[in-house]
């Protein structure tokens, strides 16, 4: 009992941080049909920010990781403006080979930029565990999932309770309707891609002191976000947070009791099973695509 | 006439006449490491270690006349690309000579192309006794394998207080991990010692505590951590925020030197199986050739924990121009032949090779030097 107690901690906090990850991702897709293959490197980006900040000039734990979100803002929205915004229009093929373009460029100037050797960042939280009966868990743990929920809540709140976010769902249901209705569509991009990339960044920023901040390390993350997505439903930002939770505990539970060899393959196991029976996603509705 | 660019670019090459001071042109040793990825920081040391020796051998006269050129590539701790950068070295560079590749995998995989072209490789790392007994005559390993490493460790098991009693394994889930879990298995419970639960990750995996939960169902009192750098740094880490509360052991020669300057809490000390103790270089077998390689390290300011690993590039180079010395010329049969003849004293100890494998297709093994260093809040000691 005790060990299911452990797992289901582990798993809620891992898997605040996996629905995380997948919102930004979905996003993006949901709103511009751009499938992101830099999230993953905007994750990287957000950690490196962090790790720059803290241990370089030495600025306030709390401050660098608010700046090194904006920081992933900003890149997202560059990103937007020169490589997608003359893009729009074209083939799905020519923008994701533009996006798997810009992941190599960006991958390899983080390894040029900062050499392969993997990073510690300091944070003001002790290395003492917190103990609650039968569990622990680090401070720094659940002050990410305490952010995280945090991120998520208040991004809910932009896309139902302001302008911003009504212009974005609309986008989102019907962009050529949404353009006649004098929603400024090639602005709404830009926010979106900006946004999402900056809750990749966030990501990242929380995650990088919980780990290790290295060049490749959002290889890995980028196909968690994916299989997160898939879960959800492509494009369904509920979706995204309950195949957060799904894959958190998952992993988390069929490692500690079936076999932690195969922990990431339940992952993709699930994954396989919503799609057999889902295929849509747990979440979405049905859509014709194409 | 001198004209502007004549004189540029004489500017520019009389450096390097200057530097080097040679006539012929440079024997070329190549060498690939995982520079990036999830083993990036080991292969960094590795790399930084032979880049030094390479400066002290060419300072020194260089082999044969000529200098030595290192030429590096990035085996992206990727079996596919290690196999990828040991065919450019060989086709595209012309190398007579590898070292490599780190890990077991890796080395592993290129071994086939060893074959094919002919081209003999130091293999300064890795661990898996596959590596020189498959019948590869053109292996050459200075590392020990993971049953040396178990049974030298075995030897020093009445150091440990308490004693050792149970043991649990938490391995990455590759040639390397795999088997460091079934040497130490063997050589420990041959001593009476209890073996508990495996456990494994995968080479990219940076949360591990569905691993250690489990870990923590045990019984066992130490758990045998193999794996890079940073796995170690993490897993370390997550076992106080999971309260394992058991001794760590790391093998393989990896120090988790992150934890020297972040250190774990207060009551928290791990072992680390090493193979140069570079806090101690007057407890090496030769405390000189130690000293002089600590000394050329830190004049680089590189991280001083990288000398943990950096010795293996070190000794590596030290033996492949050694042997082309014996050998007389820089080429791959010869170098290949005179690699049996060496008897060389490197950082580790003494470097020779016995033959192990399949007879008439035999490997070359050396026979290093096993510490046991402690890691408590920041700092190191010698068990």
């Amino acid at each position: 009992m005790d060990q299911a107690l452990q797992h289901l901690v582990n798993g809620t906090v891992l898997g605040g941080t996996y629905a995380l990850l997948g919102i930004g991702l979905t996003l993006i897709f949901g709103v511009m049909r751009v499938v992101n293959f830099t999230h993953g490197e905007l994750y990287t980006f957000g950690a490196y920010m962090t790790y720059a900040l803290v241990s370089l000039l030495q600025l306030d734990f709390f401050l660098s990781l608010l700046l090194a979100t904006l920081l992933g803002v900003a890149l997202g929205a560059a990103i937007e403006v020169l490589l997608l915004r003359p893009l729009r229009g074209a083939d799905i093929d020519s923008v994701m080979l533009a996006m798997i373009g810009a992941a190599l460029v960006l991958q390899n100037a983080a390894m040029w930029a900062w050499g392969g050797v993997a990073k510690l960042v300091p944070t003001p939280f002790g290395g003492t565990p917190l103990v609650l009966g039968p569990v622990s868990v680090m401070p720094l743990r659940l002050f990410v999932l305490g952010v995280a929920c945090a991120l998520l809540l208040g991004f809910w709140l932009l896309l139902e309770r302001t302008r911003a976010g009504i212009a974005m769902r609309a986008t989102f249901q019907d962009s050529e309707t949404a353009s006649l209705m004098g929603v400024r569509v090639g602005w709404v991009s830009t926010a979106t891609f900006a946004i999402g990339s900056g809750l990749a960044a966030a990501a990242g920023a929380l995650l990088g002191p919980v780990f290790m901040v290295s060049p490749t390390m959002g290889d890995l993350v980028g196909l968690k976000a994916f299989a997160i997505v898939i879960l959800g439903g492509l494009g369904n930002l509920p979706g995204a947070v309950i195949g957060g939770f799904a894959l958190g505990y998952v992993e988390e539970f069929g490692g500690g009791f079936v076999s932690t060899e195969y922990r990431d393959a339940f992952g993709f196991l699930l994954i396989i099973l919503v799609l057999a029976i889902r295929p849509q996603g747990l979440v979405a509705l049905k859509e014709r695509v194409g | 006439m001198l004209t502007r660019r004549t004189a540029l670019l004489t500017g520019l090459a009389l450096p390097a006449l200057h530097r080097t001071g040679f006539a012929a042109d440079p024997i070329k040793i190549g060498m690939t490491q995982p520079l990036t990825g999830s083993v990036a920081a080991s292969g960094n040391y590795v790399a930084n270690g032979a880049k030094i020796a390479v400066d002290v051998l060419n300072r020194a006269g260089g082999v044969l006349g000529a200098p030595i050129q290192l030429v590096l590539e990035d085996n992206k701790s990727n079996p596919r690309e290690a196999v990828a950068a040991a065919e450019k070295l060989v086709l595209r560079d012309r190398v007579p000579v590898m070292i490599g590749a780190w890990s077991s995998t890796f080395t592993l995989s290129i071994m086939p192309k060893l074959l094919e072209y002919k081209v003999p490789m130091v293999v300064e790392t890795s661990s898996a006794a596959r590596i020189t007994t498959s019948g590869n005559p053109y292996v050459f390993r200075i590392a020990p394998t993971s049953e040396m490493e178990a049974v030298a460790f075995a030897e020093q098991l009445a150091k440990f207080s308490p004693a050792i009693r149970k043991i649990d394994f938490l391995s990455v889930n590759n040639d390397f991990g795999r088997g460091a879990t079934e040497k130490f298995t063997a050589a420990l419970q041959a001593k009476g010692i209890g073996i508990g639960r495996t456990e494994t990750m995968t080479p990219e995996a940076t949360d591990l505590s569905a691993q250690i939960t489990a870990l923590k169902q045990s019984d066992g009192d130490t758990v045998f951590l193999t794996t890079g750098v940073e796995q170690q740094t993490l897993a370390l880490r997550q076992g106080v925020e999971q309260r394992l509360g058991k001794r760590w052991v790391t093998t393989g020669g990896s120090f988790p030197d992150a934890l020297l300057a972040n250190p774990l809490p207060a009551g928290n000390t791990s072992y680390h199986i090493l193979f140069y103790a570079p806090w101690f270089p007057e407890r090496a077998p030769y405390p000189a050739i130690a000293k002089a390689y600590t000394d050329e390290w830190n004049k680089h300011g590189w991280e001083f924990a990288g000398l943990t690993e950096g010795f293996r590039g070190y000794d590596a180079v030290l033996t492949v121009v050694e042997a082309i010395k014996l050998a007389g010329r820089a080429e791959s049969e010869a170098i290949r032949e005179a690699l049996w003849k060496v008897k060389l004293q490197g950082v580790n100890g003494d470097i020779a090779f016995m033959k192990e494998g399949p007879a008439g297709r035999e490997s070359g093994q050396n026979k290093p030097n096993v510490a046991i260093v402690t890691l408590s809040e920041g700092k190191t000691g010698l068990l």
